[in-house]
């Protein structure tokens, strides 16, 4: 039990529910242990925004409850939440989202900034992980000095910065070429598989699809199959 | 917070044209707030000037009880050390005395009662800028025997310069008092009370045609500085003790000041509407910024960064481009201020004409008193500060997953 990240119980978020109620997540269970490599797929407004949104903490569900690595999420409060997604929880967007006057080092950074982490600590994270994205060289390059593919790896080294429970990412190849996309997945394949980072994606991607070991398909807001997939070079 | 200041100046010059719209509204506010004040301060400083150099002084110096009844019984003793007594206390720049009464003026064909004034024609023309309402004729000297006469005198009584008139009232403790005197000059001014009953005489010859040598019905003060009128009159009445009695432009006229208090007040109307718009230009600026960082501020929250840190982040930058603008703003309105005050505002066709009838230049000059730079400058400032607790506000209620939507 104590290798489950992220415990859903009967979520539901609900869209107008004193008119006409939507149902944009309707009674979502769902576990996830750490060290998956999990892919949430489904047709455009079948709900994979919205319940990572919830899982991440960005959104509150309607009916439910999120555990967290034990914390019980939908009982903090909006200041308390914002803390528990800086020390838990790694995002990766769609469109990288760095902030561009910082350099691609200084993004990374800005994470454990905001933890209060000292200057020592942050080098040696920080030098670790453009190690691990390939981008060692490219450290003080601005976003704009970036293409999109390496926007997106240092996009990855800051949610890694802050050594979260685990990184959502939401349709993180969708605006890649596929050269991009394959390096991008790579390396969170190989992060997942040497350091044991848990992954949760929602995709349209099947690239993202055929790397994922655990494939997660919503329709109209409910789990319609849940398939693991057997990955014979898994340490478990 | 050093990173958070870094972050903030960064973001200033990232987004160059954004930070140039918002430091612009300040900017412009402060240039126009400036510009406004000063042109409004400047109009009363001109009006008062004007008033002032009509007639009374910014000051004058009676004998105590002489203002209630104005005779020549109530006469104040002006010799060298009273003047050296006034000219020594501190803003005032000239005394001149002046010996007024009523008379009979005489010509060959008509009769007519006037004011004449004794002056010393020098000190006279330093004070209220005499020579410069000569029409005709020349200028008093200091022992002069001639008159100058207010041109619409002039015309009642049928006399032109060099014509002779003659001079009869009441002396000083009841004497008779009659002279005759060639017309030297003719004098205009604005307003037709005046215009219609002046007669100017040089000190020595009013001296011994109301036989009271060494005495001065008032004394006229000009000042240095006019804003510092009212600690000047106290100076002045402390130096001098309760014997007289000192008397501000205000009090002497109390129908302008009134005047101008209205016209001031109206003026403060027009100054909250300016800020106003003020307001609204920052306003806006402000908004169009939160709209376009809707998405980012969003993102920032979304990974972890505190709404108070976030808030003191834009804060920082809000502070930064006001303070910018405020600053910027001053530098420039301060040439446009002194340029105006050199290069006054004229009014041209019938409405000047009816503002030099009653004795006042159809000219606005602006005032480059520091007070306008510093208050506007101050006033903006606090407005755009005030404006910046929106950004706060917003940041306060923003929920990431609504901001993050494209």
């Amino acid at each position: 039990m104590n290798d489950i990240v992220i415990d859903t119980h009967n979520i539901s978020r609900i869209y107008n529910p004193y008119t006409i109620p939507v149902y944009a997540i309707k009674n979502v269970h769902l576990h996830l242990r750490r060290g998956e490599f999990a892919a949430l797929v489904g047709p455009s407004g079948s709900g994979k925004t919205t319940l990572l949104n919830l899982i991440g903490g960005l959104d509150k569900p309607d009916e439910g409850q999120i555990m967290i690595n034990g914390t019980d999420i939908t009982s903090l409060s909006p200041s308390a939440l914002i803390n528990f997604r800086l020390n838990n929880i790694g995002f990766v967007f769609q469109s990288f989202n760095l902030i561009p006057v910082l350099t691609a080092r200084e993004n990374a950074e800005f994470i454990m900034l905001l933890q209060g982490r000292n200057k020592k600590e942050r080098e040696e994270r920080i030098t670790q992980l453009f190690k691990q994205i390939g981008l060692a060289d490219k450290m003080n390059r601005r976003p704009s000095e970036l293409s999109g593919g390496e926007q997106q790896r240092v996009a990855v080294a800051r949610a890694l910065a802050s050594k979260p429970q685990f990184i959502l990412a939401d349709e993180p190849t969708a605006n890649l070429d596929s050269k991009s996309a394959s390096v991008l997945l790579d390396i969170m394949y190989k992060l997942n598989k040497e350091e044991n980072i848990t992954f949760l994606f929602s995709t349209h991607d099947q690239r993202v699809i055929d790397r994922a070991r655990r494939v997660i398909t919503l329709v109209d807001g409910q789990i319609s199959s849940d398939t693991n997939i057997i990955d014979t070079s898994l340490p478990h | 917070m050093m990173w958070l200041i870094n972050l903030a100046w960064k973001n200033l010059w990232r987004n160059k044209m954004r930070t140039t719209i918002n430091m612009s509204a300040v900017f412009f506010a402060v240039i126009l707030s400036v510009f406004t004040s000063s042109l409004k301060d400047g109009i009363f400083e001109n009006l008062i000037k004007n008033v002032v150099s009509f007639h009374t002084g910014y000051i004058q110096i009676h004998l105590k009880g002489y203002w209630n009844e104005q005779i020549l019984d109530n006469c104040l003793t002006y010799d060298v050390n009273l003047n050296q007594q006034i000219i020594s206390i501190s803003n005032i720049s000239d005394a001149t005395p002046r010996l007024e009464s009523y008379g009979l003026i005489a010509s060959d064909k008509n009769t007519k009662g006037c004011m004449v004034i004794g002056i010393n024609p020098d000190k006279e023309n330093k004070v209220t800028s005499l020579k410069n309402k000569l029409i005709r004729g020349a200028y008093l000297n200091q022992n002069d025997n001639g008159v100058l006469v207010s041109e619409g005198l002039a015309n009642r009584i049928n006399v032109n310069i060099n014509d002779t008139i003659y001079l009869i009232g009441q002396g000083y403790h009841g004497t008779t008092a009659a002279g005759r005197y060639k017309v030297k000059g003719l004098v205009k001014f604005g307003t037709p009370n005046l215009n219609n009953q002046i007669i100017y005489l040089s000190m020595p010859a009013a001296s011994e045609l109301y036989s009271s040598a060494q005495l001065a019905t008032s004394i006229i003060i000009s000042l240095h500085n006019p804003k510092l009128l009212q600690s000047t009159l106290s100076n002045i009445q402390q130096t001098l003790g309760n014997e007289y009695e000192v008397m501000s432009w205000e009090k002497i006229l109390p129908d302008v000041k009134q005047h101008i208090e209205t016209d001031g007040n109206n003026m403060q109307y027009i100054q909250g509407i300016l800020y106003m718009l003020v307001s609204f230009g920052i306003f806006g600026a402000l908004l169009m910024m939160m709209l376009e960082r809707k998405y980012e501020l969003g993102m920032l929250v979304a990974i972890g960064m505190k709404k108070s840190k976030l808030c003191i982040l834009i804060s920082i930058e809000s502070i930064l481009t006001v303070l910018g603008g405020c600053i910027l703003g001053l530098l420039v309105s301060i040439p446009i201020v002194y340029y105006f005050n050199k290069h006054a505002l004229k009014l041209g066709g019938e409405i000047a004409e009816i503002y030099e009838r009653f004795g006042f230049e159809a000219v606005f000059p602006t005032s480059t008193s520091a007070d306008n730079f510093i208050s506007q400058g101050i006033t903006v400032l606090i407005i755009g500060l005030l404006l910046s607790l929106y950004p706060v506000f917003k940041i306060m209620k923003i929920n990431p997953s609504t901001s993050m939507k494209r």
